[in-house]
């Protein structure tokens, strides 16, 4: 079998990328950023609406734009640029030719005629049933058959992934395992496999449903269905993003993991345990059992709880001892001080990793709580969570990996480099206010996916306290905030690909450069053997484990004040 | 040397392991067992459980044992829909139905005494959100959520419909009194 294709070895970075994988990377993170861009357009809707001052769109417009950026930020962005990570983490870092690239193309058409098929089903009206579309409420039956697109395009995708680490395999372009960031991507792949035939078991029917053939889908069986697609597709992006954490600390520092044992040990935890996750939106639903309900929401005993808070620990560990390498060894936390904070490849990534933990973290583990769960169920505090894991933790590791990219797979100096340098701050930190005031917001009950907390004209309207007012109001001035951070972004990657100067390809050559052996040297065989190598790193951890116990029975102490439940 | 590079070391799994990370899943680990039983002791010492108590249903069923209670029970109708004040004796069932786009009956309750309320929807999935107690659930089309209250505060609460359910979703308001 003869493939004709080339590969290229970045003058910059070292990697070498393959032609066709390279396309095709840059297809999907192209298509991927056009979706932020227009969930971002769809964000503003969204934002002006709720912030009560402005109560910007009408009813209808606002549930239906509301369904739109739901679908495009949560499935269409993340998948697409995921789809792009996966192809680097074969193609790029194993060094090896992607495998049939023609059917990567056919994935890559089916998922863009799946999200544009879903898109338009929204805009016609008709189709405002949110991204969860509980049935038996119901939308029209394109909206489901562009969802079942997406997601068999996808699912074609991730076969062309495993296919491509068997073309590694056997054309011996590295030896031993694979890599950490491989490792995480495989980890990232199989869940992505048990979700999308999650969803095909739910969606097909209901689209079955909306075109008359069989004439029911149980509303439970569906919400507990549904939600093993809606909750593991952003398992996913946590497997993708942490993978891009060790990928940036090690492009930025050189860092190693600590451990290749703990980090991959800790991936397999999310394989094994992370698909429980469509238990912890049934906990205030009728028809479950406790034992179900305990056993599954704590992911088994929180083991994949536990694995986040490895990964929380071993990526900036991994950055401290690198820095202390370099002998940035003043204190505990000289490393931290002398990181390169004007990179925003490396400040996207830290910004993620403390975002992502504090708020996206703790409180998921909260509302995963059986019966804490009640004090939140589909109060805005559930938007203010997964705004903190999503977007703070996924959209800004992609955001931080962007800007690495730009030079090295879009071969393009950035433009406007002074702008790109402030806004992970801007987007990330304005996105850690926007979920604090939400999930303060939540605490007070306001419900999430409504238009009018007024009840302007109801005969038995209730009248929120003024702190949910002033807490909604927050939210608006922080989201437009981020929403100018998001789109500096788009304004920034896009110019870059438009107008930024070309850069040096680098050398072609038609055969791939395998990965050199690296000897493993003395520094290799000591390595983490020698006592606490990252103090401070453990302080920022037990800094963290203190809030997380601290907030974690605050909630108990709420719940017990409640009306009697039983 | 690094995360994108193939471990230098072909027997990575036999690296042994800085005392930071040990030490760091050692406490992560308990933590993460402390957090489980403590679901667990809560339903054996709290008071906030939510009931598993469910029993499909379909709307005309529930409509009619619903009816019978408003029959007998009602004590006054509010506002200009007459909407019917419902006020069971401490111990009683009590029905709540949650339809496209308002809760009913109005309810009334004693404080410090125990009620089964039972919950269903007539059509689309709904919330009930209790305001300002803020206790929150989910109610699903076809099956009838029996959960046994006792409210431990007197005053006008609002039951807010907290799950989406179309273009009337920020109209659907229902009321409990707490006697």
């Amino acid at each position: 079998m003869s493939q004709t294709t080339t590969y290229r070895t970045c003058p910059r970075s070292g990697l070498q990328f393959e032609a066709n994988a390279e396309k095709l990377m840059t297809a999907n993170a192209v298509t991927a950023v056009v979706f932020l861009l227009l969930g971002g357009i769809l964000a503003i809707g969204v934002v002006l609406t709720r912030w009560p001052a402005v109560h910007w769109l009408e009813a209808g417009r606002f549930y239906q734009v509301l369904t739109a950026h739901g679908l495009d930020m949560l499935i269409f962005w993340v998948i697409f640029f995921e789809i792009a990570v996966l192809y680097f983490c074969s193609s790029t870092l194993l060094r090896c030719r992607l495998a049939t690239p023609k059917i990567a193309w056919l994935a890559f058409a089916l998922m863009l005629i799946g999200a544009v098929t879903n898109n338009v089903a929204v805009y016609q009206g008709g189709s405002s049933v949110m991204m969860t579309s509980y049935v038996p409420m119901m939308a029209a039956p394109s909206f489901y058959l562009g969802l079942i697109l997406f997601a068999v395009g996808a699912l074609i995708a991730c076969f062309v992934f495993f296919g491509t680490l068997v073309v590694a395999k056997r054309d011996q372009t590295y030896q031993g395992s694979v890599p950490l960031v491989t490792f995480g991507a495989i980890t990232a792949c199989i869940i992505a496999v048990f979700t999308i035939a999650s969803g095909a078991i739910i969606l097909i029917p209901t689209y079955l449903l909306s075109l008359g053939v069989i004439d029911r889908v149980d509303p439970l069986v569906y919400r507990t269905i549904w939600w093993a697609f809606g909750h593991s597709s952003q398992q996913i992006n946590v497997a993708a993003h942490i993978s891009i954490w060790y990928a940036v600390a090690a492009i930025t520092f050189g860092a190693k993991p600590m451990s290749e044992r703990v980090s991959r040990g800790a991936f397999l935890l999310y394989i094994l345990f992370l698909q429980l996750a469509s238990a912890h939106h049934l906990l205030s639903d009728p028809g479950m059992s406790t034992e179900w309900k305990i056993v599954n929401t704590s992911y088994f005993m929180y083991f994949a709880v536990l694995a986040s808070m490895i990964h929380g620990l071993t990526v900036p560990g991994a950055i401290e001892v690198a820095q202390r390498a370099k002998g940035y060894n003043k204190g505990l936390f000289e490393w931290l001080r002398k990181a390169p904070w004007g990179n925003p490849t490396f400040s996207g990534v830290f910004i993620s990793i403390i975002g992502f933990g504090f708020l996206g973290g703790i409180s998921g583990v909260m509302m995963g709580t059986e019966q804490l769960n009640m004090l939140i169920h589909n109060t805005v505090y559930v938007p203010g969570h997964f705004h903190a894991t999503v977007v703070i933790g996924t959209t800004l590791s992609f955001m931080a990996l962007t800007y690495f990219l730009i030079p090295v797979l879009f071969k393009r100096e950035m433009i406007n480099p002074g702008l790109a340098k402030w806004q992970p701050y801007l987007f990330g930190l304005s996105m850690y206010f926007f979920c604090l005031v939400m999930m303060g917001a939540g605490t007070l009950g306001v419900p999430r996916r409504h238009w009018d907390l007024s009840f302007s004209g109801v005969a038995m309207a209730y009248e929120w306290p003024g702190a949910a007012y002033l807490m909604m109001g927050l939210v608006g001035i922080a989201g437009v905030a981020a929403i100018i951070g998001g789109a500096i972004y788009i304004y920034i990657t896009v110019g870059s690909l438009l107008w930024g100067k070309r850069l040096d390809q680098g050398e072609r050559s038609p055969a791939p450069t395998p990965i050199p052996l690296t000897a493993p040297t003395a520094a290799v065989q000591t390595y983490g053997s020698t006592g606490f190598a990252a103090p401070g790193t453990f302080v920022l951890a037990l800094v963290f484990l203190v809030s997380f116990v601290l907030y974690y029975f605050i909630n108990w102490k709420y719940l017990s004040t409640l009306w009697g439940l039983s | 040397m690094s995360a994108i590079l193939p471990p230098a070391e072909r027997l990575w799994w036999k690296h042994p392991l800085d005392r930071v990370e040990g030490t760091w899943i050692a406490i992560a680990f308990v933590w993460c067992l402390v957090m489980f039983f403590m679901m667990i002791y809560w339903h054996a010492y709290g008071q906030q459980n939510l009931s598993t108590e469910t029993y499909k249903t379909t709307p005309e069923l529930f409509a009619k044992k619903a009816q019978a209670v408003i029959d007998k029970y009602t004590i006054r109708t509010e506002t200009d829909g007459h909407i019917p004040v419902v006020a069971v004796p401490p111990g009683g069932d009590v029905y709540l139905i949650a339809r496209l786009w308002n809760f009913s009956p109005i309810l009334e309750f004693e404080k410090g005494q125990t009620y089964r309320l039972h919950m269903t929807s007539m059509d689309y999935n709904h919330g009930f959100s209790l305001q300002p107690a803020n206790i929150n659930i989910q109610i699903v089309p076809g099956y009838e959520h029996v959960v046994t209250i006792t409210p431990n505060q007197s005053g006008t609460f609002s039951v807010v419909c907290n799950e989406y359910c179309g273009i009337g979703h920020h109209t659907m308001v229902g009321r409990i009194y707490v006697k």
